[in-house]
């Protein structure tokens, strides 16, 4: 789709007056791109519109037929409930405290994995297998090893004398959400490790040679030549995890559930909008979520845009 | 024109083999999968299979009943005619009436008229019978029948005896060599089982069922406090702190594999546990569960499932004679005997087999007849939301992040707003 409203685009712009041939091409053009902007609409517009819309309203999902305009009661009723602050400062800890973990996690990998060494190949896929697991599968399996009578992270941390009483990893308060990043950083890294190493691949070769010749210490050529190159890569590689870490929602309800020491927005809204059936709240809730996502890659966009132009 | 006779006649064979002159079809039955369930029921359906000529498919469903019925809404929601027949929780059917049919068109009256009034009076809403019982529940007491004789201890009849008794021998265990060893295991991740504990120790103090029968808000009392305090005393010392993320099956886990002296759970966990592959097969007892206090009460929630007919189903009176078959008597007796699932027919809690089978059937039998029940039938539509509040509130105190009577005030609070003051 893109290339083709860039050709006509760029053919708007060199001639202004259309020769028969160009409009000719640029309704082929529009044409080829009908199919997939009606798909777009069918298949997140719709929804989309439909979510907000129910926002309006008091649809309960036992019957949606039979709802009634309810202008923005939903939203302020949402504002000023603390379950719905707990939920949104349970994401946003959640969300900082996993990217930040992940980039320089997956940063280290990155460079180690850029390196030149045999079975490099073997290594570099050998990595992705977390990321490779479902979601699903491996918080299951996380859900067991952290179990605090007959799990496995216990038993080491026990063997090795670093806890003396097992540790209720999914169920204690102050460990709930520790655990959830802990699975999410374990899961998460090697995406975060591909990207980056895509990242530094392409790096021009001349800068480290010319460091090379100069003798600056290898430090020094990553904090200056490394860093600056690779930050769009990075930046690009932390918004992509930043909107995904937001709208977490598999990893926390497998392992602890409704709990509301682990809640975040997208568990929030899945309670209101089916476990209660409150359609139009819960949509609500579901709407605020996205416009807090759309918020924050408006931010994201305008502030890259401004680097550039420095 | 031979293949056309091949087909009439393969027709007729069908035909005349379904019962009730009904055609041959294929029904789709839900089935939990907590323990044996989903075993129990495959016989049991795969028998029906078999003297009818119909066929069954099963559809396996998860094991959190909270989860399972936002399954189930969503399914009837988008009326699907995928699943014909529903398991649905004793606390059900005020929500989901609207999308099943009434089964008293397709079950005679005297065949209803064999199960507990009170479970037949529970499912029918507006004079419609939503469900038909299947098997009932009640939250017994199982105990370690060896280790308490080893101690020379009686099972407890006041939750003050079973925190004793639970910390010596916890703390006798431990000091012989098994450090795993914990008191108490029950069911405290914030979902419905946690309702039903909480709802049980609140009880047993006396402290009513969070609503009364007229909707007024009751759960605001020093009894309940009492309880829930007491409850939140067990959590690391009795109990360990990981209850507070489990459900049935991670309780039963812990006991099972003989490292708990005490643990609250409902009947199917006795046939699990007396199991040959089962490290305490036949070292459990059962009991009722405790009293609050002197002037307290035994007690017990009220559980158990029905099935019911989805009224989006292609074949209703053909999955209406599939529940008539799995809640007959015949069937209850076999999942009583060898899953120990309560039957709902009266007339089996005398049956001879039965209560070889699973002997507290017989001793318990008063506990089962007066189970506690949830306040659903006066929350209605809103029992889902109110019991989120009130398990949250528990799950609240006995994490230690707020203190029983400031918590219950605010629930009272919350589900005044829920109820628009008490109105429902």
């Amino acid at each position: 789709m893109s290339t083709a409203t860039v050709a006509v685009a760029a053919q708007l712009q060199e001639k202004p007056v259309k020769s028969r041939l160009t409009r000719q091409r640029i309704r082929y053009a529009w044409l080829f791109v009908t199919p997939m902007l009606v798909v777009l609409a069918l298949v997140a517009g719709w929804p989309l519109f439909r979510t907000i819309w129910f926002s309006f309203t008091d649809a309960n999902l036992s019957d949606l037929q039979v709802a009634e305009f309810v202008g923005f009661d939903n939203y302020v009723y949402l504002l000023s409930d603390p379950e719905w602050w707990n939920a949104v400062w349970n994401t946003v800890k959640f969300a900082a405290i996993s990217v930040t973990l992940e980039t320089i996690l997956g940063l280290g990998i990155a460079l180690a994995l850029d390196a030149h060494f045999r079975g490099r190949g073997l290594l570099r896929a050998a990595v992705l297998i977390p990321w490779a697991i479902p979601t699903v599968v491996s918080a299951q399996m996380w859900g067991w090893m952290f179990h605090d009578v007959f799990g496995v992270i216990n038993h080491m941390l026990m063997a090795l004398h670093l806890i003396s009483k097992p540790i209720a990893w999914t169920a204690s308060p102050d460990t709930a959400l520790v655990a959830v990043i802990i699975v999410d950083v374990w899961k998460t890294t090697p995406f975060m490790a591909l990207l980056l190493l895509a990242g530094l691949q392409m790096l021009p070769g001349e800068c480290y040679e010319s460091a090379k010749v100069d003798g600056i210490h290898p430090f020094k050529v990553f904090w200056k030549i490394t860093l600056p190159l690779l930050k769009p890569a990075l930046m690009v590689a932390v918004i992509f995890r930043v909107l995904d870490a937001m709208r977490i929602f598999d990893l926390i309800y497998v392992m602890s559930g409704n709990n509301k020491d682990t809640m975040s927005m997208s568990v929030y809204s899945r309670q209101q909008l089916v476990d209660f059936q409150d359609v139009g709240y819960g949509s609500a809730a579901a709407t605020l979520l996205f416009l807090i996502i759309a918020a924050f890659t408006v931010v994201y966009l305008t502030l890259s845009r401004v680097g550039r132009e420095d | 024109m031979g293949v056309v006779w091949k087909g009439m006649a393969a027709l007729a064979v069908t035909v005349a083999a379904s019962i009730g002159g009904a055609q041959a079809a294929t029904i789709s039955i839900s089935c939990g999968a907590v323990g044996q369930e989903l075993q129990l029921c495959t016989d049991g359906a795969n028998a029906w299979a078999k003297a009818t000529g119909n066929e069954i498919k099963i559809v396996s469903t998860p094991n959190s009943a909270t989860e399972r019925l936002a399954l189930y809404q969503q399914i009837l929601a988008a009326g699907s005619a995928d699943i014909d027949v529903y398991q649905i929780d004793v606390i059900w059917p005020g929500t989901l009436a609207n999308h099943m049919i009434d089964l008293s068109e397709y079950i005679d009256e005297e065949t209803v008229g064999q199960h507990f009034k009170a479970i037949i009076d529970n499912n029918t809403v507006d004079d419609k019978l939503v469900a038909m019982p299947w098997y009932t529940d009640g939250g017994v007491l199982y105990y370690r029948k060896d280790l308490l004789e080893k101690y020379n201890k009686q099972p407890p009849t006041t939750w003050q005896e079973l925190t004793d008794t639970a910390k010596e021998i916890q703390d006798g265990e431990r000091a012989a060599g098994n450090d795993k060893m914990w008191g108490f295991v029950f069911q405290a991740k914030a979902y419905e089982g946690l309702t039903c504990d909480a709802l049980e120790w609140v009880d047993s103090f006396g402290g009513g069922t969070i609503v009364d029968a007229d909707g007024k808000i009751t759960i605001n009392n020093e009894k309940a406090a009492a309880a829930l305090t007491m409850a939140r005393g067990w959590i690391g010392t009795i109990a360990p702190e990981g209850v507070l993320n489990y459900t049935e099956e991670e309780s039963r886990g812990v006991f099972q594999s003989g490292n708990a002296v005490f643990m609250r759970n409902w009947p199917y966990a006795w046939a699990l546990g007396n199991a040959p592959d089962s490290t305490i097969s036949g070292k459990i007892g059962v009991s009722a569960l405790p009293k609050g206090g002197a002037d307290g009460k035994p007690t017990g929630v009220l559980g158990g499932w029905q099935l019911a007919v989805s009224s989006y189903s292609e074949n209703p009176e053909i999955a209406a004679d599939l529940v008539k078959y799995l809640t007959s008597a015949e069937e209850q007796k076999r999942r009583a005997i060898q899953g120990s699932y309560n039957p709902t027919i009266e007339a089996l809690y005398k049956d001879q087999e039965v209560l070889t089978a699973v002997p507290f059937f017989g001793s318990l039998y008063e506990t089962f007849v007066n189970a506690v029940a949830r306040p659903s039938k006066v929350t209605a539509t809103k029992y889902n939301q109110a019991s989120s509040e009130f398990f949250n509130a528990a799950h609240d105190v006995l994490s230690g992040k707020a203190e029983a009577p400031a918590r219950l005030a605010e629930l009272e609070s919350k589900l005044d707003r829920l109820s628009r003051g008490g109105r429902w």
